[in-house]
């Protein structure tokens, strides 16, 4: 009973290491080193810069995800919001004869915007409905999906205009002073969602929310717009990796952005955010997001394993992962 | 006539801190003995030893004079000793029939036998003196028969031993008398009863001898003959009882800042109305159930209800408990773990949460000014912890609700609403809770107690409103507190009567 607190001690905090923060970033060497003994051609700049950028649209998906599953959600329809809106601003594209700067940006502002309304659509059925965000973004899902499928008639939405084509190509091949510009969009992604996720009130809100409601209740968090507001940032984190994924192939179908759900959530959890909410780790995720492709690049170099089990192996890792965060919880 | 259970020497650490230290208790057949002290005097932690739930550090335990170490509460049951939890173990959605044989279910060709169970849980339910349904839900019960159920639970496997836990917490004076029957009948029985409250007029009515705990130790183990409440009082604080309790301060002002009119809280509260003054303690008296936290919840926009509420003479109505916040009313939940502090976030985030826009510079957090108030929180609330880097969920209960306090007064609140300010408190805490309340109220702020433990609405309060079933059945002024007159308002009954009414019903 006599002890009371000393201030802060700055060589004490040093060694109080936060193994969940960690682990992310230790899995990272560890699969880069065994990248280079698998394969001399692992180690090479453009081996590596190509790895990142094929991790980029998860990246920016998995830093909305990283919101959302903080807060104590889950969004489940990323996948196909996704495909949704890579089809409307193509189609948005389409409609507008001319291959000028000003088509492009209205079709970027087309894509944020449907996607944005996507994702508060997601927020206000969760909050004003009081429905699980696990069976509200199943039901969006399946919706989002739908409407592409519908409105491709089953095939292919592609842009039709050659030149447009060409203008819009440097966002995904394009670089800058070396760096492939995905690279550079999702590291200013992850940049601002860390900025807002740790330094301001929403950022502390959005966790608050996440490990216990009531108290955020109790304490004045406006608890459903934080929430909403959570669904929103998915809902643009979706829109923003889509316009970098639109020109890579220039093309919507019915099966873009499959699965994507599973791997943003698999990135989210392997960086250490809590699936149940109250911790949330933007800088985690976007390595969880980087090791998922690098295991997918170490299996295609190496023979050890077919390629074709990439999704069992990337299946593994998050249930891995969750048995890690479990025992690293018990052991504090 | 020897003893059943008796324990000798018993400590118990929880790494460096001993909670308990050199009990020598023993427990003989037919009789009930009492084991009083303070919230944090170890009580329960020695129920718990001798039900087998955790081993002892040192001593040892004997059953029928042989020594026995219990591998865990199966094994203390399978030798006839059962313990009735304070809190209610029982799913809801099950039927008391179901219940009272979860885990044990009778079977009969492999399949559960349900006429068979639902007979004998009649037949136990009937000796017990009760008629609760067999097949009804433990939903739709009230809390006084599923404590009821639980006993039965408890009492389904052969029995030696009886321990119970605070078990007239939730229960009317009335509601208690049946219950000590229900002991008594045990005694007559030849069954060693343990009873564990704090409640010293109960104890008085229904054991044979009392063990005082006080800080983990044993001060006394006396028979009842002659032992009066107050004594046991004395022995349980060791201290003047007086001084727990601060003076109260002079009621500065007949200002009144809040006045609530016909507040209805739809299934919890019907048409009450009250008003707070400037610099007072109004404290909030009635049973568990009454409706005082949920008008209160209300009041500030946490849980949906209407009435008229007005604020130094003005109309207001809170959406959520942010606006009430705006406004200078704060409520502290009595759920602290549930409803008051993020308990696997660290002191810092705890404690600017409900404050964080006096922490924002521009659209971010400044985090030194965190730490900076933090510093001061510590210091003013003497908030007592290892490292500043715990968890919320690490600190004592004490601790705890320092930490909420110094949240909420971040908030420069005007109101003050605690609700249980004292519930899971050392005695220690308390009294320095007590101390902030009376300098809250000194320093011109209205404050709203509200307490199931009477001394402290008596030892604290200018005025008690007593609620019962929803509705205000009354208020005692400051001149005529008495614990007599709050029971009588809670309940309808005076004490004295509430027996000769038991017994009447039996």
């Amino acid at each position: 009973m006599t002890e009371t607190v000393l201030p802060t001690r700055a060589e004490k905090r040093k060694f109080a290491i936060d193994m969940r923060a960690l682990s992310p970033f230790i899995a990272l060497i560890v699969l880069i080193i065994a990248g280079a003994l698998i394969n001399p051609d692992f180690l090479t700049a453009s081996n590596l810069l190509n790895v990142v950028t094929r991790s980029a649209f998860i990246a920016i998906i998995a830093v909305g995800a990283t919101f959302v599953i903080a807060s104590g959600g889950l969004d489940l329809s990323v996948g196909s919001m996704a495909a949704l809106t890579a089809g409307i601003m193509i189609l948005t594209l389409n409609s507008q004869g001319s291959a000028d700067m000003g088509t492009l940006a209205l079709g970027m502002l087309a894509a944020i915007a449907l996607s944005a309304a996507c994702g508060l659509a997601n927020g206000l059925i969760v909050t004003f409905g009081r429905i699980e965000p696990f069976i509200v973004t199943l039901g969006t899902m399946g919706i989002f999906r739908s409407l592409v499928i519908w409105l491709a008639a089953g095939g292919t939405i592609t842009m039709r205009n050659l030149e447009l084509r060409e203008l819009y190509r440097p966002v995904y091949f394009g670089n800058v002073f070396g760096i492939p510009v995905p690279i550079i969009a999702f590291m200013v992604v992850a940049a601002i969602g860390a900025l807002i996720l740790y330094r301001t009130s929403f950022g502390r809100h959005v966790v608050a929310l996440g490990s216990n409601e009531d108290v955020a209740r109790y304490s004045g968090v406006p608890i459903w717009r934080v929430r909403t507001l959570t669904y929103i940032i998915q809902g643009i984190c979706v829109g923003i990796a889509v316009l970098v994924y639109v020109p890579r192939l220039g093309s919507a179908t019915p099966t873009t952005g499959l699965l994507w759900e599973l791997q943003a959530i698999t990135a989210v959890v392997i960086g250490g955010t809590a699936l149940k909410g109250g911790i949330g780790r933007v800088w985690g995720t976007v390595v969880g997001a980087v090791i998922l492709e690098l295991v997918a690049n170490i299996m295609v170099l190496s023979n050890f394993v077919s390629e074709f089990l990439v999704g069992a192996v990337q299946g593994a890792i998050i249930i891995i992962a969750m048995l890690v965060q479990r025992s690293v919880h018990r052991g504090r | 006539m020897d003893s059943v259970l008796r324990s000798e020497n018993i400590s118990k650490s929880f790494g460096p801190i001993e909670v308990l230290s050199g009990i020598s208790l023993d427990l003989k057949p037919g009789e009930v003995h009492a084991v009083i002290g303070e919230n944090g005097a170890g009580k329960s932690t020695l129920m718990r030893i001798l039900s087998g739930h955790i081993a002892p550090t040192k001593g040892s335990l004997h059953l029928n004079g042989q020594p026995i170490t219990f591998s865990g509460p199966v094994d203390a049951e399978a030798h006839g000793i059962v313990l009735v939890h304070q809190e209610i173990l029982l799913a809801p959605d099950l039927t008391v029939a179901q219940n009272l044989f979860l885990g044990r279910e009778i079977k009969r060709f492999g399949f559960v036998d349900d006429r068979t169970m639902r007979e004998r849980t009649r037949s136990i339910l009937h000796e017990l003196g009760t008629n609760i349904e067999p097949d009804r839900e433990v939903s739709r019960l009230s809390i006084a028969d599923r404590q009821l159920v639980q006993i039965a639970r408890a009492l389904l496997v052969p029995h030696k031993v009886v321990a119970f836990d605070e078990p007239t917490a939730v229960l009317t004076p009335i509601e208690a008398e049946s219950l000590f029957e229900i002991i008594r009948k045990l005694r007559s029985q030849g069954v060693a009863v343990l009873y564990i409250s704090h409640r010293l007029n109960e104890v008085k009515a229904v054991a044979d001898r009392v063990t005082v705990l006080r800080d983990g130790r044993q001060i006394a183990t006396r028979d009842i003959e002659g032992l009066e409440p107050l004594e046991m009082a004395r022995l349980m604080v060791g201290r003047d009882m007086s001084k727990l309790y601060p003076e109260k301060p002079k009621t500065a002002s007949d200002q009144i800042v809040l006045t609530v009119r016909d507040m209805v809280v739809p299934g919890y509260v019907e048409k009450a109305s009250f008003s707070l003054r400037r610099g007072e303690i109004l404290g909030f008296g009635g049973l568990i159930g009454a409706g005082r936290t949920e008008l209160f919840e209300a009041l500030v926009g946490l849980r949906s209800g209407h009435g008229t509420i007005s604020l130094d003479g003005k109309n207001v109505h809170f959406r959520d408990a942010r606006e009430a916040m705006a406004a200078g009313i704060v409520y502290l939940s009595e759920d602290r773990k549930g409803k008051g502090l993020l308990l696997q976030q660290n002191l810092r985030i705890n404690l600017s949460l409900a404050a964080l826009d006096k922490f924002s510079r521009g659209s971010f957090i400044d985090s030194r000014a965190e730490e900076n108030a933090l510093d001061q929180a510590i210091k003013d609330f003497d908030i007592r912890t290892r490292s500043r880097d715990l968890l919320a969920g690490q600190l004592s209960g004490g601790n705890q609700q320092k930490l909420l306090l110094a949240k909420m007064m971040l908030l420069e609140p005007r109101i003050v609403i605690i609700d249980e300010p004292t519930r899971g408190v050392d005695i220690g805490t308390k009294e320095q809770i007590y101390r902030f309340i009376a300098s809250l109220a000194a320093e011109g702020k209205a404050v709203v107690v509200i307490s199931s433990e009477m001394q402290e609405l008596i030892g604290l309060c200018h005025r008690v409103v007593v609620m019962r079933n929803g509705r205000v059945a009354g208020e005692v002024s400051q001149s005529d507190l008495s614990e007599d007159a709050i029971v009588y308002l809670a309940t309808g009954v005076h004490e004295e009567r509430a027996a000769e009414i038991a017994a009447g019903h039996a």
